[in-house]
């Protein structure tokens, strides 16, 4: 029993310094977002909210802002969609070809980004996909279904489908017995993969730069050009923001589960 | 659900199933008449066909050919949600995102019945099964035996004509699977439904049935009550799945069966051909012991080699003809002083016994004696 509780303490007390290791460096943008000076000193000697009005305030930044955040809700929507259709045709699917289907679906996960932006680009630029929204939309779809497919074909293999053989038997067809007994069972799945899709889009800063047009970039692409072109330290108070933002959401979505389980 | 629903009748016609790429047929021309509000089980080890007949019969599984008719019309064409049967099964399959009253309410759902009825009929259903206080539970709250009951008020509320079971008491414990067996056969009771329930329990089917179907090999070994089954088995495998039995191996000879030099007389000789080879099948409480030999015919000496204790009564396993194990029960009441290595007599009344088609390999493989019988 104590020597369970010690190992329990030693376990918390080493996860504790590995979490700051990992979370301090991060944390630094924090207090860098409200200096008072044009400069990324650290601590900073003065106070002041400047550069979060700028960001919300400056049509640049704000418009970078709402284009990643519009984006990375569409992107969700759509690969939540494509993914889950495509989750279903490999798990209960049996057709020729399936594990190549398989490996292609989950290739955008391994490609090196680089050589997939250089792609995209090249594509795109015939196209004419360059610095638009569905050619955003396009290309970050492709890298979040995966992140769908995986979540949501774990969750269908878990699912029994003898619960598919008691709705047919109660009387419910294909269509009733997918829409209100499968897709509920595997809602917290696409839920899940919609959170990394949305990220995934979010985040991405790779295929964003080529695809960038003077009036449609994204936050990344607007914070690289600002760190590499001038000395603003309203990136820093743009990470703050998108930290809280993620913070938020991942704890919001641990939590409803959390309550969900508690619930059932 | 209040009033008693009639019962459809139930018939296969060579119902067969052949899965890919399986040589040997899961179900083999099955012929099988249900009447209506019949209590019918499907009995048979397992991988013996029965499930299959049943999900066939549900519409789960697709028949390779043959024919299933309800209240003579053919079904094989309908999908599943269009065959109007309930269903109730082993791993209880309740939906786990609904409460009780959501689960049962789903059928009725389906049949587009308005709110006030779907209300009413929850309300019996759960009622029916003694489980009026748990409506707004989830599966996840309740123990197996309740989710078990919550299947059966779900598969009943729609007022099928055909209740479908595939071992729907497996997963309980002992004493919770007897209660529930009385609470089924009230249900048949009171409903008049037909019942077809699968199991692999001869317990259970012994219980339960008006008639039970033994399936084997994807073959319906032979149909008949409970009596029927027990003490008239058609075959070989029907007298070993179905309780205890002694059965020695002879050959038709002048109106008697020959066991290695010695005639027996049994309820059915005259119905097979003169040299058939058959078994002499006798159930453990028709056997009587003596110390003497008896003068009537029909009986043989016998080694004790083994004595049972069952409460209630006691099991004698004994040795006949050199090796043929022989399984004698005696109640309480009329217990002998026999103990192990003692040699007895003995005796039954020929139309206490029944003759089987039966060679004597099958028959030694059957009661488990390796060597060859001298």
């Amino acid at each position: 029993m104590t020597e369970t509780r010690a190992i329990s303490f030693w376990l918390k007390f080493i996860g504790a310094i590995v979490s700051v290791w990992l979370i301090a460096p991060v944390l630094v943008v924090i207090p860098i977002s409200f200096t008072g000076r044009d400069s990324f000193e650290f601590p900073p000697s003065t106070w002041s909210l400047n550069y979060y009005e700028k960001f919300f305030t400056d049509p640049s930044w704000r418009d970078a802002f709402v284009t990643s955040l519009t984006l990375g809700c569409a992107v969700a929507v759509v690969s939540v969609i494509i993914g889950t259709m495509a989750a279903f045709a490999l798990v209960r699917g049996n057709f020729p070809g399936k594990s190549v289907i398989n490996g292609l679906v989950l290739a955008p996960m391994i490609m090196p980004g680089i050589v997939v932006a250089v792609a995209v680009f090249g594509v795109f630029l015939t196209w004419r996909l360059t610095g638009s929204f569905s050619g955003f939309l396009l290309a970050h779809t492709m890298l979040a279904v995966p992140f769908v497919v995986i979540t949501v074909s774990t969750s269908l293999r878990a699912y029994d489908s003898i619960l598919d053989l008691a709705g047919a038997s109660l009387g419910a067809n294909w269509w009733t017995r997918t829409f209100r007994i499968t897709l509920p069972l595997i809602t917290p799945a696409m839920l899940t993969g919609a959170l990394f899709a949305f990220v995934t889009s979010f985040d991405e800063v790779v295929i964003a730069l080529y695809l960038q047009s003077p009036i449609y970039r994204t936050l990344p692409v607007k914070m690289y050009a600002s760190v590499t072109g001038e000395v603003d330290p309203t990136i820093a108070a743009a990470s703050t923001v998108i930290l809280a933002f993620t913070t938020a959401v991942i704890l919001g979505t641990t939590f409803m589960r959390r309550k969900k389980n508690v619930g059932s | 659900m209040s009033e008693a629903n009639q019962g459809a009748s139930v018939s296969l016609r060579n119902l067969t199933k052949v899965f890919p790429g399986v040589a040997t047929p899961a179900v083999d021309r099955a012929s099988l008449d249900i009447a209506p509000g019949e209590f019918m089980t499907l009995l048979g080890p397992s991988g013996s066909g029965k499930t299959t007949t049943l999900n066939m019969i549900a519409g789960f599984t697709k028949a390779t050919s043959g024919e299933i008719l309800v209240n003579e019309k053919n079904v094989v064409a309908l999908p599943a949600h269009k065959r109007n049967m309930g269903m109730v099964f082993q791993q209880y399959a309740l939906f786990p995102h609904m409460t009780a009253t959501e689960n049962i309410s789903f059928p009725l759902e389906q049949r587009k019945i308005s709110k006030t009825d779907i209300k009413q009929k929850v309300k019996d259903a759960l009622a029916l099964v003694h489980l009026e206080d748990y409506g707004h539970r989830y599966p996840k709250q309740m123990s197996g035996g309740q989710q078990q009951r919550v299947a059966v008020a779900r598969a009943l509320v729609f007022s099928p004509q055909v209740l479908l079971m595939d071992e729907p008491l497996g997963a309980l414990d002992k004493r919770l699977r007897e209660r529930l067996q009385v609470e089924l056969a009230r249900i048949h009771r009171n409903l008049g439904l037909t019942f077809i329930f699968v199991t692999h329990d001869q317990e259970e089917a012994l219980s339960l049935s008006n008639r039970i179907a033994v399936f084997n090999e994807g073959k319906i070994e032979q149909v008949g009550s409970s009596t029927e089954l027990y003490e008239r088995p058609k075959t070989l495998f029907v007298a070993g799945f179905l309780g205890d039995s002694t059965v020695l191996p002879g050959q038709v000879s002048s109106g008697m069966v020959n066991v290695k030099g010695q005639t027996f007389a049994t309820s059915n000789t005259s119905t097979f051909a003169e040299r058939d080879q058959v078994g002499v099948v006798i159930r453990p409480e028709r056997i009587s012991i003596h110390e003497q030999a008896p003068v009537d015919s029909n009986s043989v000496s016998a080694l004790v080699t083994d004595i049972v204790y069952l409460g209630s009564s006691r099991k004698l396993v004994c040795e006949v003809f050199d090796g043929i194990p022989a399984i004698v029960s005696e109640t309480a009441a009329e217990l002998t002083n026999v103990r192990p290595g003692d040699t007895v007599f003995l005796s039954w009344k020929g139309e206490d016994s029944v003759a089987v088609p039966a060679t004597e390999f099958d028959i030694l493989k059957a009661v488990g004696v390796d060597s060859e019988f001298k």
